[in-house]
């Protein structure tokens, strides 16, 4: 159900792991390399993870919606190395028995995976390069660590 | 014997993506310390550390044969 991967991402065959004869509804995120970051113009990118520990945090994330929205279903894939603007960097299906669930829990699987999984991304710009971090601008992990615990 | 990964702009900093040193029973904390040390331009104060895929804190006690990642604030999706 989850996957880090260096090739491009099948959206397709994302979906179809959360096809459930119960669900009425799936949503789909799909983000994509944008080009204009602040007015800055992104050449390319390159992403980076940690891969066990990524699809660990990506197994947490499925608990904590299991625990919010028992009967939504998620699946989700990151892509790694090289991506060209408006190439698909991640990919999150949900399927659910009624539409709300599925967007919802959907929403939260992005948010949760900006917190807690080590994916980094960095932005090559025609006069330079940087890793981005803390895209959610928070004062960085005040705790020292992210929390793990269910956050509403 | 710990092994240490590292990513991101600190992977290019120490120049490694990998390393392996002979410490054990030392809190994070320290091991921080002692790498900082080892490299001048490396700065871990807001680092978050991982042993063996979970997250930890900066007194967690490192053991033998422990992998020790340092993630920098993260940015997918």
């Amino acid at each position: 159900m989850f996957d880090i991967t260096e090739k491009p991402i099948d959206v397709e065959a994302v979906r179809q792991k959360v096809v459930s004869r119960n669900a009425g509804a799936i949503t789909l995120f799909i983000g994509t390399v944008r080009e204009l970051t602040n007015g800055k113009k992104t050449v390319h990118l390159e992403y980076q993870a940690y891969p066990p520990m990524a699809v660990k945090m990506f197994e947490q994330i499925a608990k904590e919606i299991h625990e919010q929205w028992p009967e939504a279903k998620v699946a989700i894939t990151h892509r790694v190395g090289h991506l060209a603007i408006s190439d698909i960097a991640v990919v999150i299906a949900v399927s659910s028995p009624h539409r709300k669930m599925a967007y919802q829990a959907n929403e939260y699987a992005i948010e949760r995976m900006k917190q807690i999984v080590p994916i980094w991304k960095k932005e090559f710009w025609e006069d330079g390069s940087e890793w981005i971090g803390d895209q959610l601008e928070n004062i960085p992990y005040p705790q020292g660590q992210p929390s793990i615990d269910k956050e509403d | 014997m710990i092994h240490i990964l590292l990513f991101a702009h600190l992977q290019e900093v120490v120049g490694e993506s990998k390393l392996s040193v002979e410490l054990s029973d030392i809190t994070v904390d320290q091991l921080k310390a002692w790498l900082e040390k080892q490299y001048p331009q490396l700065s871990l104060q807001s680092i978050m550390v991982a042993i063996n895929e979970e997250f930890a804190t900066d007194t967690t006690m490192i053991q033998s044969g422990d992998t020790i990642a340092f993630i920098p604030p993260i940015s997918g999706g």
